[in-house]
């Protein structure tokens, strides 16, 4: 009988507690935001969107063997000599052409590893956060700086002198040949090096 | 009185009638419902350090008329498996149910739909309708977790009805009647004469009931609250274990009529509590008019007074709603059955003894 | 003579309000009382044991942070120290008291949302906002520190990702001043609230021989009375240099290892991880905190098991390494699969309402259940 009441009135002195601290909170101003017309101050370090400054880029692919996702496709052609590709900002000598930088952001986990590694800090994250889109598409984000065109002539270009320098070697192995005419075969394998080596270069250079 | 006025002005008693019917729905309860819409967000966010609807007007003033518009847009969507007749019917005999209440309810001395002698007994009745109304509709849904809250609400309903029975015949023994409208002007004038201060009249008796009284209101207000179903006894719709109970499957207007039932109910509930002991529409200071000597100013006066016991009691539910969590089926039926039956009973014998001894 | 009702099988999930993602339950009802309880898992499968074979070690990092992904820290730490284990990498001093102030912050943030949302399940959602109002100062510490707010790629191997924010120390010491009477308000408002008792004491009773024999851990297991928090009981990191008390159930509303207990004990927790970051705050020394990171990890040739006290319980890394830079195989032992289980077991004989609150009083984090 003792317990009827007790429990009774524990259950209308809880309730009148709760209701306290429940009005006391109608007193206490509002700690959200309205967001679209007031927008939070962001940190520093906030990991958002990310951005590649390609004036930096140097197509090691560094980035994009770090991503755990596969978001980010590059694909670099090599200068030809005498071209002059600049330098990048902390002093590295480019020597490749980045013909593709295409950042899937909708893949993108915003890990920041591919930021790490990067030689240059041209790939960062920055505190953009609104980014949405209709089309899934749109969220391929190309941050190659030159026309489709330039890519074009860049890998005509390589295309050309390597076969430019194909010819010369040919040309030059003619010579030889015309030279000496017995050694035939040992040429032929030096060409075949010859054609393997650029997709090998880069690669080197990172490791 | 109001049918009087409307029988001179239109000099049919039919047309009177329905005017004079219609009348609290579109001056009360569709503006009251957008306002308890409005504040029960509003109270809610502030109490959750929240702002609330800010956008639609001035911090959001015209929310919910801009959800009424949404909701009437929306499709009525009505599942291939669902019971039609009964599906239609449901949310009509609930809103129903919740309206007729209202015919009885004194807004103030001239403004109250229909001034019957059987004013309370009519409100435990009409509000019963709801009921059928619940169950029709969790039925039709053809949808275990419908089904489940139509149960559930029909026990809470039903049993609930008891407590609040046996109070007003607490009510009934003290005043002798059983029109609301005599009874708000029993308990006249000034705070001290209302019920829950033992009623008008100085003596013995008004000392001695002054805290079963106080007890009664309580429990009226706990379990009227029972049978509109805000949160400690939210069980029917319990959106954490049946998604929405008996309205899962309803949407656009439909589940609109369902909502604004609730919302006028809450009034209807606040509404009963503030008649019986709380006054009614008396002022509790006595009234401006009289001060001034405009006696046109009484009724006005009077309707403000109700509409804001009314609120209040509708804010203590709002209140209430976010501050508690729910009960569970059983412990439910435990409270009603073991405890607030018992106390009624007990209060029910000494307000009896008193009223026959002193 | 009893009389028998039809069966009903009522599907709860994998949309529903409080089945905390994508679960499945299938209910056998009679009434409202269940019979039996047939938990579906697997809708939110991502595949991490087989993704991190052929990720290297570092890449595996952002994958542990989505299993439980209100526990990102914690699940970081734990892969982490197995990784170091394996390799045999000494962490610096900083590193270390980093990774503890992370890591309780990480307990209380998750701790909040499992209160919040066990209130929300009971019925009472203003506490649910309030705890995830206090469990946004947590996410903003994270924030300034390492740039995200739920997914951060803090913790790495042999260090962590950033130093301190400058602020850091300084905003957790608020914060900690800030919280504990967020506690107490927590506590008037829904922990000793009569009807908030009525519903969860006695009810989902685990005993803890049963508990013990369902493998269950962490604050469910406390809960019903085993002192038992690795923490403690098998330190790592540099737990051993804090003093703090492992919160048990003792049945103090009903009946040992209730619903009321197991949440109880989250709230006792709360106050301890308080406890564990007002002293490394006081103790953390200056340093560096990336000196430890090697330059490419390829560990040798050997398995690993390493375990830590997760918010949840005892998530255990199993690693096997062939001296490549992808690992062979990663098994992870989630808290919340393992607790998951016994929920058949408490949930016989009980009513529908009291599911939601078993399953919300068992806490778990489907991303975590379903890998």
């Amino acid at each position: 009988m003792k317990d009827y009441f007790l429990k009774f009135w524990q259950g209308l002195w809880t309730i009148a507690i709760g209701m306290k601290v429940t009005f006391k909170h109608l007193f206490v101003p509002a700690v959200t935001i309205q967001y679209p017309t007031e927008k939070p101050e962001l940190p520093e370090r906030e990991r958002n969107r990310l951005y590649v400054n390609m004036d930096d880029c140097i197509g090691c692919l560094q980035c994009e063997r770090a991503c755990p996702v596969d978001c980010i496709e590059i694909e670099t052609v090599k200068a030809v000599p005498g071209e002059d590709l600049g330098k990048t900002s902390n002093g590295k000598k480019k020597a490749l052409w980045v013909t593709k930088f295409d950042i899937d952001i909708a893949k993108c986990c915003y890990c920041q590893l591919c930021v790490f590694p990067c030689p240059t800090e041209c790939i960062y994250m920055t505190d953009v956060y609104e980014f949405s889109e209709y089309e899934r598409d749109n969220l391929i984000y190309d941050f190659v700086t030159l026309t489709p065109e330039e890519r074009e002539e860049k890998k005509k270009n390589y295309e050309e002198f390597l076969a430019k320098k194909e010819a010369e070697k040919a040309e030059a192995a003619r010579k030889k040949a015309e030279e000496a005419a017995k050694a035939k075969q040992e040429e032929k394998k030096e060409d075949k090096k010859e054609e393997t080596k650029p997709e090998d270069k880069p690669k080197d250079k990172e490791e | 009185m109001m049918y009087d006025w409307l029988y001179n002005l239109t000099g049919s008693e039919i047309l009177a009638a329905v005017i004079q019917s219609l009348l609290p729905l579109f001056l009360f309860i569709l503006p009251f419902a957008l306002f308890a819409v409005l504040l029960e967000r509003k109270v809610s966010a502030h109490m959750q350090d929240r702002l609330g609807p800010m956008r639609v007007g001035y911090h959001g003033i015209l929310q919910t008329v801009a959800d009424i518009i949404k909701l009437v847009q929306k499709e009525d969507i009505i599942a291939r498996d669902n019971d039609k007749l009964f599906f239609n019917l449901s949310p009509l005999i609930v809103f129903m149910g919740s309206y007729a209440a209202f015919a009885v309810i004194p807004f103030s001395s001239v403004f109250l739909g229909s001034n019957i002698d059987l004013g309370l007994i009519f409100i435990v009745a009409v509000t019963g309708l709801v009921v059928a109304g619940i169950l029709m509709g969790g039925w039709a849904s053809n949808n275990k977790y419908s089904l489940l809250g139509a149960m559930r609400s029909a026990a809470q309903i039903i049993s609930y009805e008891i407590p609040t029975m046996m109070i007003i015949i607490v009510v009934i023994m003290l005043t002798g009647t059983l029109n609301l409208y005599t009874m708000s002007e029993w308990q006249t004038s000034y705070f001290w004469n209302w019920l829950i201060f033992g009623g008008p009249g100085f003596g013995l008796a008004k000392f001695i009931l002054i805290p079963f009284m106080m007890m009664s209101a309580l429990i009226l207000f706990i379990s009227t609250l029972a049978e509109v179903n805000p949160t400690p006894f939210d069980i029917p719709e319990a959106e954490s274990e049946l998604v929405s109970g008996y309205h899962t499957e309803y949407s656009g207007m439909k589940f609109a009529m369902f909502f604004l039932a609730e919302y006028a109910n809450m009034f209807a509930v606040s509404a009963i509590l503030s008649a019986l002991f709380f006054g009614g529409f008396q002022s509790p200071f006595g009234y401006l008019g009289n001060l001034f000597n405009v006696p046109a100013l009484i009724p006005f006066e009077q309707f403000f007074w109700f509409t804001a016991k009314g609120i209040f009691f509708v804010f203590v539910q709002m209140w209430l709603r976010w501050t508690l969590p729910r009960f569970r089926v059983d412990q439910l039926m435990t409270f009603c059955w073991k405890y607030l039956i018992p106390f009624a009973f007990v209060i029910l014998i000494i307000v009896g003894l008193i009223t026959v001894l002193l | 003579m009893s009389l028998k009702t039809e069966e009903m099988i009522l599907n709860m999930g994998p949309q529903h309000p409080s089945t905390h993602g994508v679960l499945r339950l299938e209910l056998k009802l009679e009434g409202e009382i269940i019979t039996d309880v047939i938990p579906h898992i697997g809708y939110l499968h991502r595949c991490f044991e087989k993704h991190a074979e052929a990720m290297t070690y570092p890449q595996i990092i952002p994958y542990t942070d989505r299993m439980d992904y209100l526990a990102s820290m914690y699940n970081e730490f734990g892969y982490v120290l197995a990784v170091e284990k394996l390799m045999g990498i000494e962490v610096p001093e900083r590193v270390e008291y980093i990774r503890v102030i992370m890591g309780e912050l990480q307990r209380i943030a998750s701790h909040l949302v499992a209160l919040g949302t066990y209130g929300a399940d009971i019925g009472a959602f203003t506490p649910f906002l309030f705890c995830f109002r206090d469990r946004e100062h947590i996410l903003h510490l994270f924030e300034i520190t390492s740039g995200a707010r739920l997914l951060y790629n803090y913790i790495w191997i042999g260090g962590v990702s950033h130093d301190l924010h400058p602020d850091f120390l300084r905003l957790t010491k608020e914060f900690v001043d800030y919280f504990r009477p967020k506690v107490k308000e927590l506590n008037e408002l829904l922990t000793f609230n009569q009807i908030f008792i009525d519903r969860t004491a006695n009810v989902g009773v685990l005993p803890a021989e049963t508990a013990i024999n369902y493998g269950i851990t962490g604050p469910n297991l406390r809960a019903s009375g085993v002192k038992w928090d690795l923490r403690k009981d098998d330190p790592y990191s540099i737990y051993d240099r804090f003093d703090f008390e492992i919160p048990v159930g003792n049945g103090e509303k009903g009946t040992c290892g209730d619903c009321w207990d197991r949440y109880y004990v989250r709230v006792k927790e709360m106050e301890e991880s308080l406890k564990i970051i007002e002293q490394a705050i006081e103790q953390i020394p200056e340093g560096d905190v990336t000196s430890a990171i090697p330059r490419r990890v390829k560990p040798p040739a050997g398995q690993v098991y390493s375990r830590v006290e997760n918010p949840r319980g005892e998530l255990g890394y199993f690693i096997i390494s062939d001296g490549s830079v992808n690992p062979k195989r990663v098994k992870v032992r989630a808290p919340s699969f393992v607790n998951l289980e016994v929920l058949g077991e408490l949930c016989k004989g009980h009513m529908v309402a009291d599911v939601v609150a078993i399953l919300g009083s068992i806490d778990i984090v489907l991303g975590e259940i379903d890998r």
